[in-house]
């Protein structure tokens, strides 16, 4: 779900980047606001797990591969907010050192996965674990099912901004400029491959994770019932 | 406690290679060649776009290391080494640079 460069116009990249800048602005005013320093290691391995997730490639049928984001598990342990600027980190990296993801797509990168994701999952998550214990089996689902409509989202934003280039650039000879497939062939190759996989796969790690979170470190929790 | 996560993490890290037995690159992440190969030709933007940036470790490949599988693994140990180093490191300093006081738990003591 990493978009390289040259698979979006740059207008459609400086778009979300313009769109970004407020979104990271506000996360840093609530993180400011919210955190202590002592709080800080939490956002940084939240930050580290979103990277080393998404190295974990797995195999679509159709042969494709696809990855888990970590998003959501962040953002129902440390904060939406957090979770804004964890991603984002660790997607500038990939982009800046390994070359996954466009570093001109940066921006639209970050909304999927840093934005939208996190959000989606964190109110899912708050609508169906309403009143749960925390810790117990309905909170634990809430958190999968979270994760797992989250990432499917980020997917489904990515299938269309990659879907709508060739209705609006094409070469003088009629060729697409940038990503040559329609939204007839890239939202359902995308959603096949999360709705089926990846999806689940994030909806394992993020009901884990946070089983693993409430058991281990109730404090945890604490700071997100404080901000939330 | 926090130790416990960093041990999971560096479990993740050391685990990594897994993501390698996945054939194939994700749907709209191909390289011009795979461009090439499924379309015919590039289109104009993608080809242009290859000049933008160069990455240090592209692919979480190490360059100096052979292409062999065993050394394909372990670059991709090294990548998430160095990765998770600089992520961390980064998210660190913007966290101390955001936060910068340490007052704020003897706030939150005297609101509970």
């Amino acid at each position: 779900m990493h978009i390289p460069d040259g698979y979006l116009s740059p207008s459609t990249c400086f778009s979300f980047g313009a769109v970004m800048l407020p979104i990271w602005y506000k996360a840093s005013a609530v993180i400011k606001k919210n955190l202590d320093i002592s709080q800080v290691p939490y956002m940084a391995m939240g930050a580290v797990f979103s990277f080393l997730i998404m190295m974990l490639n797995i195999p679509i049928p159709n042969g494709t591969t696809g990855h888990a984001v970590g998003g959501v598990l962040i953002a129902i342990a440390l904060g939406p907010w957090v979770a804004v600027i964890a991603v984002s980190v660790a997607l500038l990296i990939q982009a800046l050192v390994f070359g996954d993801g466009g570093v001109v797509a940066f921006g639209v990168n970050a909304f999927n996965m840093a934005f939208i994701m996190p959000f989606v999952g964190f109110y899912i998550f708050r609508l169906i674990a309403r009143k749960a214990e925390i810790g117990s089996t309905r909170y634990v689902a809430a958190a999968g099912i979270a994760g797992y409509i989250g990432l499917n989202m980020a997917a489904l934003l990515a299938s269309i901004e990659f879907g709508i280039q060739p209705l609006l650039f094409t070469a003088a000879d009629g060729t697409p400029l940038y990503c040559p497939y329609g939204l007839n062939i890239a939202v359902p190759a995308m959603m096949l491959a999360h709705l089926t996989i990846a999806g689940v796969v994030e909806g394992f790690f993020t009901a884990i994770g946070i089983r693993y979170i409430t058991r281990n470190s109730p404090e945890l929790v604490f700071i997100q019932g404080k901000e939330g | 406690m926090q130790r416990k996560y960093i041990i999971i993490l560096f479990i993740l890290a050391i685990i990594s290679p897994l993501g390698l037995l996945a054939q194939g690159t994700a749907w709209g992440e191909w390289g011009p060649e795979d461009m090439n190969e499924l379309l015919g030709y590039v289109p104009q933007g993608i080809n242009q776009a290859q000049e933008w940036w160069k990455a240090i470790f592209p692919d979480y490949t190490i360059p100096y290391l052979g292409e062999e599988k065993i050394f394909e693994s372990i670059g991709y140990i090294c990548s998430a080494i160095i990765g998770s180093t600089l992520i961390y490191g980064m998210a660190t300093a913007y966290g101390r640079i955001i936060i910068k006081k340490n007052a704020k738990i003897d706030q939150k003591l005297t609101t509970l």
